[in-house]
């Protein structure tokens, strides 16, 4: 007998959960299924909207502003501003660390490559370095990190243009940890005042390290550092900091795995918790029965295929690189329900030859109606009641954008909202 | 003639690098001059095969003659750039039974190691080998790294009083009294280790004789002599796998064909090759077709490759040459044998000869004849000591121990890092500072990339080809920002790089490592490409950067909720207005 919901989501992702909270909302028996570790821990955790138009322009200072002039194909055109903003304003209530609500206006934030980059929200833990705050940066990387080296970033940035002071200094991290050692380590360190030793001694991480900061301090007014700074009680770990360091603390995303990517998963798993939601994770969901309508999946649990059976199915299984989205040699494909993905026929026209070109694999995915059913080549929905959200859909590309939280975010909430509706 | 004369060659090839340490060796004052980066043209795209001269043993004697005697010269004074994985020519079912026997005869009788083995012996060896492989011959193939190898050869030649300018195309020959006196170079950068952003210059360097090695360009240098060097250059495409679905060389018992060959390599495995003559050794098609030849045909050695991943496909272009009067119509025909052209019995033409043909596997060889060659044009009589003399690395190679404790590298860091440095992991790894993995793909530390840099400057494509750093599953996509820290503020021969230079290396990398991805598109290597794209576009930004014009006006952004105690930036959010708490 099948596993029974009104609404199924498929994908634990920034768009899958924002599509379980939000059906979870409006009332409705949610579940939401998950095979992978999320793409959320290879993303900055920052939350874009829209950083740049599709042709270039940009940074933006208000996202909002553009969208009534982005391409009828984009998914923020089928939604429409005011949706838009809905989303946001749920994700706001529910990301209760993050910060950037109080304006419409794009904020801009150092990036562990050395350059700033526009974005909508940003964790409060990266308040603090607002490239557009004049006040002077001190940035502090630690020598066995070679994602953030400190120097160099500060070069960059000064090289950008931020209308501030910034220095970057290198210091070895307190206690002798690997040279490989994981982020986590790095954060539970800090977070507990676990244990290292210093010259024979046994101190506290967070100690040792503040004793090392403090003689680097000039006359700057905050200082920045790799974002390994706590774990599940990072505003914890940054107010001991600032009490003893006597500046503002912040953290600049780093690479993967990203801690603020992966305290925002743990927050929207837990915001969905709260919410009465239902969520398993580390299954692939496989395949499925149905018709006109998607009438049961199936997840694949060691080698028994479990079925699950719900009204409303919501597909936010990520794009090329969660692999919501596949391809061959020959084509380019949806895999769980094989819904129409446009693309050439010549894998060669899947690329632009400059690096950071126009690269049409940046766009694919599925293309829906303003109901986010995906549509087949014909233009009709592949399925009554398959909602699509997040990066699985085509017809953007979130990196020259940076919108790619946005669209996940504001996608994932309408296709919540109207399967729970439709499923009631 | 001074007693120490002075011979410039052309070319930081395998060839050219080869000339460059024997006659440096052999005490003679010598200037390298390459184009590029060392191993820019032919040598740093080659499937990086060791022959045992096995290819050669029916249609080309000599070479096969060469090979074997040569695989075992380099296996001796090249060994941390040598893995002797062995190699098999395997038959199909309908692979003639004729050429088989013929292919094991000529092993003999060009003294090469054959032994004939079953279908089954070999999918011992080979697992992965296709369940109808009837049977092989086992030959001492190998696998050798020419990036090693030709830095390795290049360190040599400075020790022993070489100059070796890369980044630096010959512009023009200097003739005088019809005769070739040097060579008009035009640093693309400043002279010595090459810097970006100092403004480069044309030099002349005279010289006492010159070497054209110049491989595929020979005819381009010639043109400039007026002379007519009809070099036929032939493009054949490799496709590099992600990891190796074999740890022997296979060849394909037949004939000739194209995509005939997979050669392990470090981690990873390449298909080859095909042979198609082009007008340009710049310029050529590189075509999806090629690819899916190499991935179509050699899954019908090792099926799983039809399913396996990709990472990048590359071409390279042989210098073929053959006499005027042959006129072969195929390139797989041409002989792979070299030939010295001496411009003055041939051209009248004094002062120059040009060394075309060959292959890489001998190219100690060519280097000793042509070497003899100059020294006979000087009458002077000095040995040749390349086939002696190990390269500097491999010394002395029982160096190759678990590095983990002492330089507290994880194992198989510490094992990938003393196969590449070989003797020279003492020298490299001892560092009393913290030493972490920069390139995660290739287990490639700290230590190692500023002792590229220490070694080739500022370019970063110059770190890469000696350490492998960004040449794994990524290419690039994790390490290229590391790489361009380890860049920023280092100092070499007096020279710092600054963040625009470390900022120009670090794109310049990038944009190479795409142009070979593009050809390993689909499956997982797109999902890669997506991530590479999403990490260095949205994550850093790096597709807008500021620092490359477009200055930000950072005033019109969000200055924070509590910097002024008032809401930064225009607007107040329509949807509920500023929030309680911050």
């Amino acid at each position: 007998m099948a596993i029974e919901s009104d609404v199924l989501v498929i994908g634990g992702g920034l768009a899958g959960l924002s599509s379980a909270i939000s059906a979870a909302r409006e009332g409705a028996d949610v579940r939401l299924v998950t095979y992978k570790q999320s793409t959320l821990r290879q993303a900055s955790g920052l939350i874009d909207v829209l950083g740049y138009t599709p042709d270039g322009e940009g940074p933006l200072t208000d996202p909002y502003d553009a969208i009534p002039e982005l391409p009828d194909e984009h998914p923020y055109r089928l939604l429409g501003e005011d949706t838009v903003r809905e989303a946001m304003s749920m994700f706001d209530e529910v990301a209760d660390t993050y910060r950037g609500g109080h304006t419409d206006v794009n904020a801009l934030l150092p990036t562990y490559g050395g350059t700033v980059k526009p974005t909508a929200r940003y964790p409060e833990g990266a308040a603090a370095g607002l490239a557009s705050d004049d006040r002077d940066l001190l940035l502090v990387g630690f020598e066995a990190m070679p994602d953030f080296d400190a120097p160099h970033v500060a070069a960059h940035l000064e090289a950008a243009g931020v209308p501030f002071d910034v220095r970057g200094e290198t210091i070895q991290f307190p206690g002798d940890l690997m040279d490989d050692a994981k982020v986590t380590r790095y954060a539970k360190l800090l977070e507990n005042n676990g244990p290292v030793e210093v010259r024979g001694r046994e101190r506290g991480a967070r100690d040792a390290l503040v004793e090392r900061l403090n003689p680097l301090i000039e006359d700057e007014g905050r200082i920045g550092l790799p974002a390994v700074l706590g774990d599940a009680d990072a505003a914890g770990v940054r107010a001991a900091l600032e009490a003893e360091l006597g500046i503002e603390v912040f953290e600049v995303p780093a690479t993967p795995p990203s801690m603020p990517g992966v305290r925002l998963e743990d927050r929207l798993f837990e915001a969905f918790d709260e919410a009465g939601g239902n969520f398993e994770s580390g299954n692939p969901v496989v395949s499925f029965d149905g018709q006109d309508r998607v009438e049961t999946v199936y997840v694949d649990k060691q080698n028994a295929r479990i079925p699950y059976s719900a009204e409303q199915f919501v597909l936010a299984t990520g794009g090329l690189v969660g692999k919501g989205v596949e391809s061959d040699r020959e084509h380019v494909y949806e895999p769980i329900f094989d819904c129409h993905v446009e693309h050439s026929e010549d894998r060669y026209d899947w690329f632009d030859e400059a690096v950071f070109g126009e690269h049409p694999f940046a766009g694919f995915g599925v293309d829906p109606d303003a109901e986010l059913r995906p549509l087949d080549s014909a233009g009709s929905p592949e399925f009554e009641n398959l909602r699509a959200a997040g990066s699985v859909l085509g017809g953007y590309d979130f990196a020259a954008e940076k919108s790619g939280s946005g669209v996940s975010i504001a996608t994932g909430y309408h296709a919540g909202r109207l399967a729970a509706q439709e499923a009631q | 003639m001074a007693s120490t004369p002075h011979v410039l060659v052309i070319g930081g090839g395998s060839t050219g690098i080869g000339i460059a340490r024997d006659l440096a060796m052999r005490d003679l004052d010598v200037t390298l001059v390459e184009q590029g980066n060392l191993t820019h043209g032919t040598t740093g795209r080659m499937h990086g095969l060791l022959h045992s001269g096995g290819r050669y043993a029916v249609s080309d004697q000599a070479s096969a003659k060469e090979c074997i005697q040569e695989n075992r010269v380099l296996r001796d004074i090249a060994s941390h750039c040598v893995e002797m994985t062995g190699g098999m020519f395997v038959k199909r079912p309908e692979d003639s039974e004729e050429y088989f026997q013929k292919k094991l005869d000529g092993c003999r009788e060009c003294d090469i190691p054959a032994e004939v083995i079953s279908g089954e012996e070999a999918r011992k060896r080979e697992p992965h080998l296709a369940k109808d492989i009837d049977k092989a011959i086992a030959v001492p193939d190998g696998a050798i790294d020419p990036f090693r190898l030709v830095v390795a050869n290049a360190a040599s030649a400075e020790q022993h009083g070489a100059r070796i300018e890369t980044h630096s195309p010959v512009t023009d020959l200097l003739i005088e009294d019809g005769e070739v006196v040097g060579v008009e170079v035009e640093h693309k950068s400043g002279p010595g280790i090459r810097v970006h952003g100092t403004e480069g210059g044309t030099e002349e360097i005279r010289a006492d004789y010159v070497v054209n090695a110049s491989g595929a360009w020979a005819g381009q240098i010639g043109d400039m002599a007026g002379v007519d060097i009809e070099v036929r250059p032939s493009k054949g495409v490799m496709t590099i796998m992600n990891i190796r679905q074999v740890d022997t060389v296979i060849n394909r018992c037949r004939p000739k064909g194209d995509a005939d060959i997979v050669v392990p390599h470090e981690t990873t495995a390449i298909l080859g090759t095909t042979d198609e003559e082009v007008e340009d050794p710049e310029d050529y098609p590189e075509e999806q077709w090629e690819v899916d030849l190499m991935i179509d045909t050699l899954k019908e050695l090792v099926p799983m490759l039809d399913e396996a991943r990709t990472i990048r496909s590359f071409w390279g272009v042989r210098p073929l040459y053959e006499p005027p009067d042959v006129g072969s119509e195929d390139p797989t025909d041409i002989t792979r044998d070299f030939f010295l052209l001496d411009h003055e019995e041939r051209d009248d033409l004094p002062g120059m000869t040009s060394i075309v043909g060959g292959k890489f596997t001998t190219y100690r060889l060519m280097a000793e004849k042509i070497s003899d060659h100059v020294c006979e044009q000087f009458g002077i009589e000095r040995e040749c000591r390349t086939d002696e003399e190990p390269l500097p690395g491999s010394e002395d190679f029982s160096v190759l121990r678990d590095y983990m404790e002492e330089f507290g590298l994880r194992s198989p860091v510490g094992r990938r890092s003393v196969e590449r440095l070989g003797s020279r992991a003492d020298e490299v790894l001892k560092t009393d500072d913290p030493n972490p993995v920069i390139c995660e793909c290739e287990g490639v530390t700290r230590a190692e990339v500023q002792d590229a840099i220490e070694q080739s400057g500022s370019d970063l494509n110059a770190v890469r080809i000696r350490t492998r750093a960004s040449m794994g599953n990524c290419q690039g996509g994790m390490c290229v920002h590391r790489l361009a820290s380890e860049l920023h503020d280092t100092r070499v021969d007096g020279q710092t790089f600054d963040e625009a230079v470390a900022r120009e290396a670090w794109d310049e990398l990038l944009q190479e490592r795409w142009k070979g991805q593009r050809h390993a598109l689909w499956g997982q290597q797109l999902s890669q490409a997506m991530l590479n794209y999403a990490l260095h576009a949205t994550t850093q930004n790096r597709d807008n950067d500021p620092a490359d014009g477009n200055p930000i006006d950072f005033a019109a952004f969000d200055a924070g909720s509590d910097a002024s105690g008032e809401p930064g930036g225009a607007d107040v959010a329509a949807d509920g207005g500023e929030r309680d708490g911050y």
